[in-house]
Order: structure tokens, then C-alpha cells, then sequence
């Protein structure tokens, strides 16, 4: 594996050396010094263009832990503004010496461009670009849910396991991370949303699509429940759905529908909530939540895809 | 004058062998054979297809306001070397053409480049904004004689406006000339919606915002019986509007490109922006729609919509690059691959196409797209259809070098361009004759 940038062009095998890989950094985590020297010497960069704290820190606390140096490098530029252009950015991480860079960026695709471009030799992580991918959010997701509902979770997939995903699916990285990944996983995927929120063109994808979240715990025996964030600027111009209100009464998680879905599943979200929109307090803050887990399991998983980035050209020790 | 030339065993229109006499800038005698003056320049042609001089409806040369692009003066020379013998400028400049003024600036400065004849096409609407009609009167009574009028590169949304450009370009037996785009349905579009932007997640631009503007304005074009030629058609839904147009009757035109004869949404995987356009490269359905639509004559020209950029404007993510890709020396090329090896089209319908229809809509037909014959201007493009050649965008004569079919081979080219008689474009292995 030379970079990643979609979880469309994982194996199956290849998602489980990730997981099981990360089960292994989790582990060393317990320890009372939990700094690892697998990658002394190289160096990470965190190039974000867009504003993303928690990405940010979770890829820096992997990148430490495994005793990478970190730059962090935020090139903000909008889509109307275009800053610093992609290039130069890339020329510059050359001219440094980045072993690989963890790419953050506005417009959909830019992280294939920058592994494409033949600008800079290191590997490309992707961390998220525009609408299109977001691949360790995914591969997070994917450990979480094999951890709580998988027996002997090393070395296997989901087989058997249904996911629904909540939300904006059209302009989620997050959705469309998952869908592939938790398919290759042998999952089956239920996408949840109005139909103003999925796209034109979903039809290939290796799911099912239902427009109501009661539906969805009607037909399907849910084992994890992903809530996408809703953006609230969604609702202005041209508006993807009628109010807040009518959002929460047919999309919302609340504590009612979680008790109507099967004893052992999980309620899960990328962050940041909007409580009260797509979940209330009650939800976010049961015990089946995962959501504060996810968290812990995003930096072990971003570890492994680090580690086996960059450790893995010279042969894993 | 110019010497005689003699061009010899030249395939007209691909379908006789005959040679040609030119002088002073005129076919003089066709006939099998051809006695050479002692001055005359003599062309072998054996193997060679004689088509009158190309005409292209639909050209961005960016002069004035984005000379680092192109000028008018690279331009004309890519159109020469494209086998254009004429083409149309834009009016989307800065300042936009929306003036007489404008106008016959870039009219007089084609003119003293003289590599092509080029005919600026006048702005539908004050600088484009599709407000205000801009005073086309004048425009058609320049020196530059504009006869079509088009805000290309925005659509004209408003339907009042559209209507009203519509009557009033019957003053001057004009055209509106539409880039028909549903502006609302497409804010923020970066490529065709479909299956391959929901994977790319890739804003959508829907075939249905160009439809439903094309279908409004056929209508329009009917009610105030008018004439509308609807530019760069790229749907398989639109190619069906116009045929239902004109069987109705109605007095529209239609053009496509090579782009969209040839690619596909697909080229969007890359994200190279090399393959972002609008409108935007479509499905394989959509592209074999267009091909057969091409082939029948509901569309009536190829035209190339030749948009060059700056290296910046396209080195750079996806959705903050230009729209727009170079055209005017691949087109032979790639007409040839896509519809005349394929059986599709003979040379005497890419005469047709990129010739005689455009000179017609553009209404310089008494100049253009006349028929390789006795006493007719010598405007003449010789192809060479066995000269393959693979597309490299930086060996090309535009100044910018943004082509999306760069390493592709294409089949053939002009290796000779006539502008009245004079060589415009000469392939080195012509140029000998001249010595």
C-alpha cells in the first residue's frame, strides 16, 4: 500500500490487515508508556486546508506515538480564495522531506491529486476531501462496530452485520467511505435519508436506501446505527429539507426509536453532534452510544494506516 | 499576385480524384489533369482529401483581457493549422463584445494576422449579464458585419430577454446564438450528474438543466418566429428535442463537439481538470445519441468550442479550475476517429458539418463552405488521413496547452489550409513545393 485514498480501493484482505494491525497499536495503548519507535526518523505532515481540529489531533497523536516527527502545515484557502495553490503546496512538502502527508482539503479529489500529481514522492493519507472520501473515519467506524459486535474480532469481517448510516449522504466523505468499506466487510448497508439527500446516482452503490429512519428499524435488524452530522446551511438556498423540526421527527434518533432497535446495537457519529438535530441527549449519552470510543479507536486506526505506509516499504518489524 | 498553384490528384470531398488550378486567390479549372504554369507552385495531393476550408462556429480566442490564454494572433494560427479557414470569436472577452467597438477590433486585428477570417460574434446581453440587450444593431452594422449574437459561457436565462433577442435579431436576419444552461439547476456544477459524480462526490451538473432550456427556447424561437442555433449540445434528451423541433418545423440549429463526441464522464476519475468543461463531458449513451444525431443531420455542425486557459487555471483541484478545453487542431482528428473510421460519416458529410452548415448559419456562405468548384475562392483544406500523430498539448500553436486528448493518437490531419489562395498551414512535407 503506497497511499490511502478511498476505502474503494481496499481488499478485503487489505481492510483487515488495517484493523487487525490497529487491534495491535489499541493494545500497546494500554501500556504505561505508550510511545512506540516504529517510525523514529520520518516525517508526517498534517497539511490541512480546511479547518478540522479533530482530525488534526488525532492524526498528530497517532504520528507521535509512533515517534514520527510532526509538521503541522494548515494552507486555509476556500474554494473562492484559492490560497496557496495544491501544487506549490506539494512542491514545498518535497523540497522538506515528508515521508507522508496527511491531506485535509476542501475539493473532492485533491488527495488523488496530490498522490497523482507527480509532485512529491511520500505516501498521501487521505483525511478527508470534499465530498468524496473520508477512508480512516471509515476504517474507524469499521473497527469500532468489529470490536462491540464481532466474537473473536481478529483476523474478520462484519459478515452478517447491518449498518444503516443516517443523514446527508450526498454530501457526506463519510458515507461514501463506509458504504464501500462495510460492503468489502460483507455488511450489509441501509442508507437513511430524505431523498433530497441522496444522490442521483446512487443506484450502482452496494447498498439499500430507505426515507424514513422509522422504516429503517421497521425492515431491517440493526446491529450499529450511524448518524451523519447535519449541516445547518443544508436547510438555506434552495433547501434539502422543509425545517429542523420535520428533520428531527423523521430522521432523529431519540431515546424512543433506540429502544425500538434490537438490545445489542450501537448508536455511532463522526462528531461533531448536533444535539437535538439528528440526536438527542438521551441517545448520545446512553450506554450503547460508542461515539466517545470512536474517538480512542481513530487514533489506533490511524496508527496501523501510518505505520503500514511507511514502516511497511522497508518491511514490517 | 501570388504564384499559381497546382494542386494535383487531390481526393474531393474524398470521392474524386482531380486536380486544381488556383490562381489569384480562385479555383480556376478542375480537371484530371493540369498542365502547370511555369510559375506555379505544385502540390502532390495523391492520397490527400480536398474539403473547402473548415469553419468553426464556435471559438474562445480571449483577446482582449486574457492574452496569457490566447491571442487572436495564436489562435488564428492553431485554426490555420487546424485545417479553419474561418472562425468565430466569442463574445465573452474583457471587455466583452458588446459593442461595435469591440467588435471590429478583433474583426481588423484577424484581418491583419490574416491566418483565418475571423468573425466576432456580438453579446446578447450588456457585458453578458442578462440584463440589457446589447446594442446588436450596431454590431450588425459595423465593418464587422456580426450576424450572431450569443452570451456563451452563461446561458441567457432570463425567458423575457430571450425572447426579445430572439425579435430583434430579425432585423438583421441574425441568430441568437444560446449556451443553454439552466443557471439555477447547475450552481456550483463541476461535472455530469450521474453515477460516476455521486462516486466522486463531484457536484452534478443534470442533463435536464440544459433540456428543459433548450426545449424553452425552440419554443420561444417558434412563437416569435425567429431562428435560435443552440451551441455545444451534449444530451441525449436534447439531441430528441431538436429533432421534435424540427419536424415541427421550427428554425433551429444544432451543434456538437468533438469533446463530446468522443469522451465521457468517465475522464472525471482522474480529476484532472484537463477533462472539466461545460457543459460537461457525458455518459457513453449520450455520446452515441449525438454521433447518430450527427450522423442524420439533426445536428447540423461540429464546432469546437476552442476554450484555452491558463496553465494556472487548470493545474490545480477540480472544482477551482476553469471550464474549457483547446480544440481547434485536434478536431479533424478526432471527428476522423470518432465518426469517419467508424463508418459513420463520409468526408463529404464532415464538408457538411464543418463547412457548409456553419458558413451557412454564420452567414458568410457567399465567402465559406463554398463547393470545390470552378470560379469559387480558394479556400481549401487538404487532410491527410493516414498521418497519425500523437496530441501533445505543449507542441501545439496555442498559447495555452490545456488539451484533454494529449498522448492519444489521433488517425489524421491537415497538412494544408487555403485562405483565398494563400497557404495558411503547410506540413513540412508540403513545404518543399514552395521552395
Amino acid at each position: 500500500m503506497r497511499h490511502l485514498l478511498s476505502t474503494k480501493d481496499l481488499s478485503r484482505d487489505d481492510a483487515i490487515l488495517i484493523l487487525d494491525t490497529a487491534a495491535q497499536m489499541a493494545a500497546t495503548q494500554e501500556r504505561e508508556v505508550r510511545k512506540l519507535p516504529t517510525l523514529r526518523g520520518k516525517t508526517v505532515v498534517n497539511l490541512f486546508f480546511e479547518d478540522s481540529t479533530r482530525t488534526r489531533i488525532s492524526f498528530e497523536a497517532a504520528a507521535k506515538r509512533l515517534s514520527a516527527d510532526v509538521i503541522n502545515f494548515s494552507a486555509k484557502g476556500s474554494s473562492v480564495s484559492k490560497g496557496e495553490s495544491l501544487k506549490d503546496t506539494a512542491l514545498t512538502l518535497q523540497a522538506m522531506g515528508a515521508d507522508a502527508v496527511v491531506v485535509r482539503h476542501w475539493a473532492s479529489g485533491a488527495a488523488y491529486q496530490l498522490a497523482h500529481g507527480g509532485w512529491l514522492h511520500g505516501s498521501v493519507l487521505n483525511a478527508g476531501d470534499g465530498t468524496h472520501q473520508h477512508p480512516t473515519q471509515s476504517l474507524l467506524d469499521a473497527f469500532t462496530i468489529r470490536k462491540h459486535l464481532v466474537t473473536d474480532p481478529m483476523g474478520n469481517d462484519l459478515a452478517g452485520l447491518t449498518v444503516a448510516i443516517v443523514g446527508d449522504v450526498l454530501h457526506s466523505r463519510v458515507a461514501r467511505s463506509n458504504v464501500h468499506l462495510l460492503h468489502t466487510l460483507g455488511a450489509k448497508v441501509v442508507l437513511v435519508a430524505p431523498a433530497t439527500l441522496v444522490p442521483v446516482g446512487v443506484e450502482p452503490w452496494p447498498c439499500d436506501v430507505v426515507h424514513t429512519l422509522d422504516e429503517a428499524i421497521e425492515s431491517y435488524d440493526i446491529d450499529a446505527l450511524m448518524m451523519l452530522r447535519v449541516q445547518r446551511e443544508r436547510m438555506t438556498g434552495g433547501g434539502f429539507f422543509p425545517s429542523p423540526n420535520e428533520y428531527t421527527r423523521l430522521f432523529g434518533l431519540d431515546g424512543d426509536r433506540l429502544r425500538r432497535l434490537p438490545d445489542h446495537a450501537i448508536v455511532m457519529h463522526p462528531g461533531p453532534m448536533n444535539r437535538g438535530l439528528e440526536i438527542s441527549a438521551e441517545a448520545a449519552d446512553s450506554p450503547r452510544s460508542v461515539i466517545v470510543e470512536q474517538v480512542a479507536n481513530g487514533v489506533a486506526v490511524r496508527m496501523a494506516a501510518l505505520y503500514l505506509l511507511l514502516a511497511g516499504e522497508e518491511g514490517a518489524q | 499576385m501570388s504564384r499559381p498553384i497546382v494542386i494535383e490528384n487531390a481526393s474531393l470531398y474524398g470521392d474524386i480524384t482531380a486536380s486544381l488550378l488556383i490562381e489569384d486567390g480562385v479555383i480556376t479549372k478542375i480537371a484530371d489533369a493540369i498542365d502547370a504554369p511555369d510559375d506555379a507552385v505544385v502540390i502532390d495531393a495523391t492520397g490527400l482529401v480536398a474539403l473547402p476550408g473548415l469553419v468553426d462556429l464556435h471559438t474562445h480566442l480571449r483577446e482582449p483581457g486574457r492574452e496569457d490564454a490566447e491571442t487572436i494572433e495564436t489562435g488564428s494560427r492553431a485554426a490555420a493549422r487546424g485545417g479553419w479557414t474561418a472562425v468565430f470569436a466569442m463574445a465573452n472577452t474583457n471587455p466583452v463584445a458588446d459593442t461595435a467597438g469591440v467588435v471590429e477590433q478583433v474583426w481588423s486585428r484577424g484581418r491583419e494576422i490574416g491566418l483565418v477570417d475571423v468573425f466576432p460574434v456580438g453579446a446578447v446581453t450588456v457585458g453578458l449579464k442578462g440584463e440589457h440587450l446589447s446594442e446588436m444593431g450596431a454590431m450588425a452594422d459595423s465593418k464587422a458585419k456580426v450576424r450572431l449574437f450569443s452570451d456563451d459561457g452563461v446561458c441567457v436565462y432570463d425567458p423575457v430577454i430571450m425572447r426579445r433577442a430572439l425579435e430583434y435579431v430579425k432585423t438583421f436576419d441574425g441568430a441568437v446564438v444560446q449556451h443553454a444552461q439552466d443557471l439555477r439547476l447547475t450552481e456550483g456544477s463541476q461535472m455530469h450528474e450521474g453515477v460516476v459524480s455521486a462516486e466522486l462526490g463531484l457536484a452534478g451538473w443534470p442533463a435536464v438543466a440544459e433540456e428543459s432550456i433548450v426545449a424553452r427556447d425552440a419554443l420561444l424561437a417558434e412563437h416569435v418566429g425567429s431562428r435560435v442555433h443552440v451551441q455545444h449540445l451534449s444530451t441525449a434528451g436534447s439531441v430528441e428535442i431538436i429533432r421534435w423541433a424540427k419536424a415541427r418545423g421550427i428554425n433551429v440549429t444544432a451543434e456538437a463537439t468533438p469533446h463530446h463526441l468522443l469522451l465521457t464522464d468517465e475522464s472525471a476519475r482522474t480529476y484532472d481538470p484537463l477533462f472539466k468543461v461545460n457543459p460537461p463531458l457525458r455518459t457513453q449513451a449520450d455520446v452515441d445519441a449525438l454521433r447518430a444525431a450527427v450522423a442524420d443531420g439533426t445536428i447540423d455542425i461540429i464546432a469546437t468550442d476552442h476554450a484555452p486557459h491558463a496553465a494556472e487555471d487548470k493545474d490545480c483541484e477540480w472544482a477551482a479550475a476553469s471550464f474549457g478545453m483547446l480544440g481547434l487542431e485536434t478536431a479533424l482528428g478526432v471527428i476522423q476517429k470518432a465518426l469517419v473510421d467508424t463508418g459513420a460519416l463520409t468526408w463529404r458529410d464532415v464538408a457538411r458539418l464543418m463547412s457548409e452548415a456553419p458558413a451557412r448559419i454564420g452567414k458568410v456562405d457567399d465567402q465559406h463552405g463554398r463547393p470545390l468548384a470552378e470560379g469559387e475562392p480558394a479556400n481549401i483544406t487538404l487532410v491527410d488521413p493516414t498521418a497519425a500523430w500523437t496530441v501533445d498539448g505543449a507542441q501545439l500553436a496555442s498559447r495555452a496547452s490545456n488539451t484533454p486528448y494529449g498522448g492519444i493518437e489521433l488517425p489524421g490531419r491537415a497538412v494544408a489550409t487555403l485562405l483565398r489562395g494563400v497557404p495558411t498551414h503547410l506540413d513540412p512535407q508540403l513545404e518543399g513545393a514552395f521552395a
